[in-house]
């Protein structure tokens, strides 16, 4: 009885951790789009007019990264799909401008999924040109009443304006202003000034929808949303770990350290994808033997959050590139950001040795060029000049990709750093 | 088809051969019999002679063009060597979208005899290749199995508008039996050959011919039928044309003047019998004298109807009958119908008065001072107005075959093959169908040129007139027959006007008279169309019996009483019209199912081309249901409206410009400008839109209109491609098409309609060398093209801009601008789309269209926010169906929607960690006193302002983060990220923006 018991209460914290991570890794789309009824209502009403009246259209859906694009669209499409008219009616094509490069590649992408290429039967699909005429004419053969409205959704929009001419953007923009087949244009696209690349016969083809995805969420409102995407939901199997859950979260968003957190990411950025990144951490570390997420999680996964990503890599540093480092601060303190090679830093590095270090030995040459290169291997420093091959390596210009906090930040926390080379790094001009 | 020479790439010789003979004094042009071919540096010689099908030098050496060899001639100097030609098409030269009208796969040696107008049929002798066989098909039996490879089959002919089944009297005489006919022009009927000094060559040429009664039928007063099925095919054809329409007209008119005279079902029927067992060969002299013996009333009647009908007929009935006339017309009778030839021939040479109905008998007197003076065919009839009316007659066959030459491909040929249509399955015999021919003129009166050929027949009138007061002398006997001419004249013209009134007694006529047949002739031609089709054979073979059944059995009723009625009501030319007009319908019928039912069936039998569509819908799409939605379906750019307010202008300026290129044959080019949404494809396709209307009415040459659009291309070479494409049909590489194009455009062809080509979209095809553009404007400026080409682009100064000076040059001086509509026009725009949808209040579109054309006069704009505003209206209301007009608030949030910058809000909408960023950015930028600063710098800043603002600093990942997501925005230009902390930051906004933005944020 009480192994039975165990057992199932590891299987429901693998349940919870099943339900929530399909909720953070956006592998289920929520029941409805928080934030953007409106948007929501536009979207659907645009698709619907084109699934069921045949109305050609075309909209783009605007907003900043991780603000709910896909997920409204997507929301949109699953809501179309049901309906039952539609259901069999449209033909939704999939393009992303990172997947579609170019429009040979659009193309041949556009007429698998129109699944026009049993048509043909065998024949082999030919160069650009026919595989351009081919879908023009399958489109212009179409009519608004009588063929399948097909929905093109592009993801990533601006990348497709990149393409040469804008071929694809410009003929089916074209397609939805005149009278052939039912098409919807769907892109979807972060850039707020997508318009203006967009050549101007193209643009005037485009109906000049956009909806734009600009959450205006309050802090208050952020918390309620982290609340409920860390409720479990109301069919939860075991309804007495269903409330115990709910009530641990709740107290949860209440704790004073919590709110700070959630406070300090509100503070950086409104979006649910990093919120979601935090909340995954959170939630990895609960288990059968902790069965609630604790304060203590989430401040620890706010700190790995958080982290610069630098710091890491200056605390594996040997003692030797961390002096240089330092020596490379001072230079940039000296000449104010003007680039440095490596014999003013081996001169500064030897500056320090002469007149200040005691713990520090005396390093020949080769090993600090050794050091020094290591450094630029790790893109702690930057090469300045393009063509490296002439420049001996010694007079290379070279910039420091390290800002004096990082740097001071990095030496209070080295394990066992001489307190002369701390006092080095501290001191005004070496 | 390998015995052309045209590979050997050798230089071919031409030689006249035989006497050259004066046929036109005024253009000292000489008729010759034979031309002799050979190739240099070879022995053989080829001989072509008229009456042998030829092949004609054209764009593809692969397939030349193919025709019938009518007649030659050459000027003087003997340099210009010509000839008359009556075309066939290949199938590859129908027009890709007229294809489908066949209903079948072509056979590959198929081709097809051409009815239309649009092709010169006169030709450069030099251009012919060889000879070649061809041979006629009854169309309801299969084409031979491919023996020879050089024998082309004949089925169906084209008149530019469908196929239909071919008048096998058109093609009845083999090569062999005919080439004497174009010689026969100037052949002295009775006389020895030095008789007439005028005609002394072409003598020696009739003489070979195989049919002995041409000879004989010189005095026989009997012999008419006899003559007309020795030169049946030539006969037939040269009754083409006007003759079927005008000569409809005469025959009324001869059917009047005989008006007591009785039908003649009887005497055709016996003729059939008579005739039957020959059907090659021709009647007796003999045979007809006994039947005109036996029915003389009825006989004379016919051959009166059938003179009437076709110039070159009456000309020789009108001779031959006049000892039973002789009561009313005896000499002047006798005289007229030489001058009727004349006259006819004349007016033949203005095309405007081709299919004229009534230039007939009361033009024709009048009409020999100008034969004499002005045209063409003048050189034998000096010799005649005065000679007796043997050798006129005999003259009437030279003037028939040349006749036809020159006019045989006018468009109620058609008709005439209509009614031929019919034949096959009737199983007609030659003779029968030289009986029926004569009818079918009469009843199928084309409705082509109509109000032109009235106009010029008006003018000529006048000018008759005036003439008729000198010739009194002549004109006296003859004024009875002027004057139902012009009664005729009349209801012809009526005819258009009362055309419904007639229509519809006419479809009673049908439906009492000729239902039965109708029926089983158009089954018929399923059946014929069939073949490929998997119907089964037997069911086929009861069609074709049907129909030829019913045909005997209907068609012979059907025709006694409409001829009855002729008889009955000979004075009431109303009621004649309206017989014609139903028989005129009957060939109608016929001819118009030919092009429907194949078009139905033929789609999926052609996989080679077969272009997959997108699948149809289960559910048919919706029809709006209240007036908001009726609305947007009307301002949808894609909604094709009824008219295009606002550029009458420019439409009438292109319109006419296409339209004089069309009609001249020449071509040019023209450059349109206008930014977007101003309604330059939509103008052009309008003008093309009713350009094809006038070439459906006839009221202009037939031309092709193809399309191009640079952005539809991949690369400017496709271009070629495309164009090619379209004409032809033809799928070939970019350069192999360019000099496909080169050539079909700089050949002589004579064969050619007019190609309007637009080109949109012109500026993408710009390459370095600019030879596509060059090819462009090129084609058009070269003599033999009859090529326009219409070019549209954004920019006005296009071709100073891009174009090098030769390309611009050829381009030349004719361009158009658009205007950016004003917000009148925007605004009319609107209320003629929505067409008394009342669905907007006034000042709502007032705002609308003077918003857009303050901004861009974008009518596509304009359009789109009307509909978005309706949109907005209806969601603004609970209820759609309760939503009223669209209000100005509605508009005006549309407006804000789709004008207003985002940048704002979104600046609003950003973290305070962005915000703070911009300001930073703003900070560092006035530190600086530049528009450009390092992340580095930026985040220093930052840093300082998030201490003021007493938040925790961020880490540098973290500003880096915030960064790039203000970058991603473009709120912010960032340099590549792989520079890090050094990548340069700029604003995308202006700085007040971002203040003012963020200052509205924190108050």
């Amino acid at each position: 009885m009480c192994t039975l018991s165990r057992q199932r209460k590891g299987s429901i914290h693998e349940l919870v951790q099943m339900i929530l991570r399909e909720r953070f890794c956006h592998q289920r789309l929520p029941e409805k789009p928080v934030g953007m009824e409106s948007q929501h209502k536009h979207l659907l009403e645009l698709l619907r007019r084109t699934a069921v009246h045949g109305e050609s259209n075309s909209v783009l859906i605007v907003g900043p990264r991780g603000s709910g694009k896909t997920m409204l669209l997507n929301c949109v499409l699953r809501e179309l799909l049901e309906v039952k008219d539609v259901n069999k009616n449209v033909l939704p094509v999939h393009l992303n401008g990172l997947l579609q490069t170019d429009d040979r590649i659009a193309l041949k992408e556009i007429t698998r999924q129109l699944n026009l290429e049993n048509v043909v039967g065998d024949k082999v699909f030919g160069s650009f040109a026919e595989n351009l005429a081919f879908l023009l004419e399958a489109l212009k053969k179409g009519d608004r009443s009588s063929s399948r409205p097909v929905l093109f959704i592009l993801d990533e929009f601006d990348l497709f304006a990149h393409h040469k001419n804008q071929t694809l953007l410009y003929n089916l923009l074209d397609v939805s202003q005149s009278a052939q087949a039912p098409v919807a244009v769907i892109g979807l696209t972060c850039r707020l000034d997508v318009l203006e690349l967009l050549e101007k016969r193209v643009k005037s083809r485009f109906s000049h929808r956009q909806i734009h995805l600009l959450s205006s969420l309050s802090f208050i409102q952020y918390l309620d949303n982290v609340r409920s995407q860390l409720s479990l939901p109301q069919d939860f199997p075991d309804t007495n770990f269903y409330d115990e859950w709910n009530d641990g979260i709740k107290t949860l968003c209440e704790d004073q350290s919590v709110v700070d957190v959630l406070q300090r990411h509100y503070n950086s950025s409104k979006d649910f994808r990093s919120l979601h990144l935090l909340l995954m951490l959170a939630l990895s570390r609960v288990s059968a033997s902790k069965p609630a997420i604790k304060p203590t999680d989430l401040l620890e996964a706010s700190r790995v959050c958080m982290v610069d990503s630098k710091a890491n890599i200056l605390h594996g540093l040997s003692i030797l590139e961390l002096c240089l480092i330092i020596a490379m601060k001072h230079l940039n303190d000296i000449y104010e950001g003007e680039p440095f090679n490596f014999q003013m830093v081996h001169n500064e590095f030897k500056k320090f040795l002469q007149r200040k270090s005691h713990s520090i030995h005396n390093f020949d040459k080769p090993v600090v060029i050794k050091a020094f290169e290591h450094l630029q291997q790790l893109e702690l420093i930057k090469s300045m000049d393009s063509s490296t091959a002439k420049i001996q390596k010694e007079y290379q210009l070279m910039k420091l990709l390290l800002d004096h906090s990082q740097i001071m930040e990095a030496l209070q926390k080295y394990p066992q750093c001489p307190t002369d080379v701390k006092q080095w790094a501290m001191s005004a001009f070496g | 088809m390998v015995r052309y020479f045209t590979r050997l790439r050798m230089r071919r010789i031409y030689k006249w051969g035989g006497r050259p003979y004066i046929f036109d004094r005024k253009l000292k042009s000489y008729g010759f019999e034979y031309l002799n071919m050979s190739v240099e540096g070879q022995e053989a010689v080829t001989t072509v002679t008229p009456g042998q099908y030829i092949l004609i030098e054209g764009n593809d050496d692969e397939y030349p063009f193919v025709a019938k060899l009518l007649k030659f001639f050459g000027d003087e100097s003997h340099k210009q060597k010509k000839a008359l030609v009556q075309w066939f098409l290949r199938l590859s030269e129908v027009p890709q979208n007229k294809k489908l009208l066949l209903g079948r796969s072509p056979h590959p040696q198929e081709i097809f005899y051409y009815l239309g107008r649009a092709c010169d049929n006169e030709i450069n002798a030099e251009s012919i290749l060889g000879t070649v066989d061809v041979q006629h098909v009854p169309e309801d039996t299969p084409f031979p199995e491919p023996g020879t490879k050089d024998t082309l089959y004949v089925k169906l002919s084209w008149d530019t508008k469908a196929f239909n089944v071919l008048d096998p009297v058109l093609m009845q005489d083999t090569p062999a039996s005919t080439p004497p006919k174009p010689a026969l022009p100037l052949f002295p009927p009775c006389a020895s050959p030095t008789a007439t000094p005028v005609s002394r060559g072409p003598v020696r040429r009739a003489l070979p011919t195989p049919d002995p009664t041409v000879m004989r039928r010189a005095g026989s007063v009997s012999d008419t039928r006899a003559t007309m099925s020795a030169g049946k095919r030539s006969t037939l054809e040269a009754e083409s044309i006007h003759s079927a329409s005008k000569l409809s007209a005469s025959k009324i008119l001869s059917a009047k003047r005989r008006g007591s005279a009785a039908d003649t079902p009887g005497v055709r029927k016996k003729l059939q019998l008579s005739i039957g067992a020959s059907p090659g060969k021709k009647m007796t002299r003999a045979d007809v004298l006994c039947e005109l013996l036996d029915e003389e009333m009825e006989s004379e009647k016919v051959i009166s109807l059938k003179l009437s009908s076709s110039v070159s007929h009456s000309l020789q009935h009108g001779c031959s009958l006049s000892p039973m006339r002789s009561g009313c017309k005896t000499p002047n009778g006798q005289r007229r119908f030489p001058w009727k030839l004349s006259s006819i021939s004349l007016d033949r040479l203005s095309p405007t008065a081709l299919g004229e109905q009534d230039l007939s008998s009361d033009l024709l007197l009048a009409v020999i001072p100008l034969a004499l003076e002005d045209e063409v065919f003048e050189a034998g009839l000096p010799t005649d107005a005065g000679s007796a009316n043997t050798p006129k007659k005999r003259q009437a066959t030279p003037r028939r075959n040349y006749v036809r030459e020159q006019k045989a491909t006018t468009p109620s040929r058609r008709k005439e093959s209509a009614m031929a249509i019919r034949k096959p399955a009737l199983g007609v015999l030659a003779e029968e169908d030289s009986e029926d021919s004569p009818m079918q003129p009469i009843a199928l009166t084309p409705r082509s040129k109509r109000k032109s050929a009235q106009l010029v027949s008006l003018r000529i009138r006048k000018q008759l007139n005036l003439l008729d007061n000198t010739q009194e002398l002549i004109s006296d006997g003859d004024d009875d027959c002027f004057v139902p001419s012009k009664k005729d004249l009349q209801s012809s013209s009526d005819e258009e006007k009362t055309d419904s009134e007639e229509e519809t007694r006419g479809r009673n006529c049908k439906t009492s008279v000729r239902t039965p047949c109708k029926t089983p002739s158009k089954k018929d031609l399923q059946s014929s169309t069939d073949e490929g089709k998997t119907e089964s054979e037997e069911e086929t073979v009861v069609r074709k019996t049907r129909g030829r059944n019913c045909k005997t059995s209907v068609r012979t009723p059907h025709k006694k009483p409409s001829k009855k009625k002729d008889l009955q009501s000979s004075s009431d030319s109303e009621e004649e019209t309206m017989v014609r007009k139903t028989r005129g319908r009957n060939g109608k019928a016929s001819a118009r199912t030919p092009c429907k039912t194949p078009s139905k069936k033929v789609t999926p039998s052609t996989p080679r081309h077969a272009t997959p569509s997108i699948p149809s819908r289960t559910v048919p799409a919706r029809q709006p249901g209240n007036i908001l939605e009726e609305a947007r379906a009307r301002l949808h750019v894609s909604s094709v409206p009824e008219s295009l307010p606002c550029r009458e202008q420019e439409f009438q300026d292109i319109y006419n410009f296409v339209e004089s290129k069309v009609m001249d044959g020449t071509g040019g080019c023209m450059y349109i400008s206008g930014v977007p949404g101003t309604g330059k494809t939509a103008t052009i396709h309008e003008v093309i839109r009713c350009l094809q209307h006038a070439s459906d009415m006839d009221e202009i040459p037939t031309f092709r209109f193809i399309e191009i659009n640079g952005m539809k291309m991949t690369d400017p070479h496709q271009a070629y491609v495309q164009i090619l494409q379209k004409l032809t049909d033809q799928k070939v590489t970019a350069d192999h098409a360019a000099a496909l194009l080169e050539k079909r455009f700089s050949n002589p062809a004579p064969k050619k309609e007019t190609t309007v080509l637009l080109v949109d979209e012109l500026d993408l095809l710009w390459t370095r060398k600019q030879n596509v553009m060059y090819n462009l404007f090129d084609w058009p400026t070269r003599r033999h093209a009859r090529l326009v080409v219409l070019t549209i682009a954004n920019t006005m100064d296009l071709p100073e801009r891009i174009m090098i000076n030769r390309v611009a040059s050829r381009l030349g001086l004719t361009r158009m601008s658009f205007q950016p509509y004003s917000f009148k026009q925007l605004q009319q725009i609107i209320t003629s789309r929505l067409n008394k949808v009342k669905a907007f209040e006034e000042d709502a579109l007032q705002l609308v269209s003077r918003k857009v054309a303050a901004l861009s006069g974008d009518a596509r704009r304009c359009l789109d926010i009307c509909r978005r505003a309706t949109e907005i209206c209806e969601h603004s209301t609970s209820h759609p169906s309760s939503a009223g007009l669209v209000r100005m608030n509605h508009v005006m949030e549309a407006l804000d929607e789709m004008f207003s910058s985002s940048y704002i809000t979104a600046i609003r909408c950003a973290s305070l960690q962005e915000q703070l960023f911009l300001r930073a950015v703003i900070a560092e930028f006035r530190r600086l006193g530049l528009e450009e600063a390092t992340f580095q710098q930026v985040f220093v800043q930052h840093r300082a302002l998030s201490r003021v603002e007493g938040l925790q600093p961020i880490s540098v990942s973290e500003g880096l983060a915030v960064c790039q997501r203000l970058g991603a925005c473009r709120l912010l230009l960032l340099e590549a990220s792989r520079l890090d902390m050094l990548q340069r930051v700029r604003l995308n906004v202006s700085q007040d923006d971002v203040l003012y933005a963020l200052k509205a944020v924190r108050d």
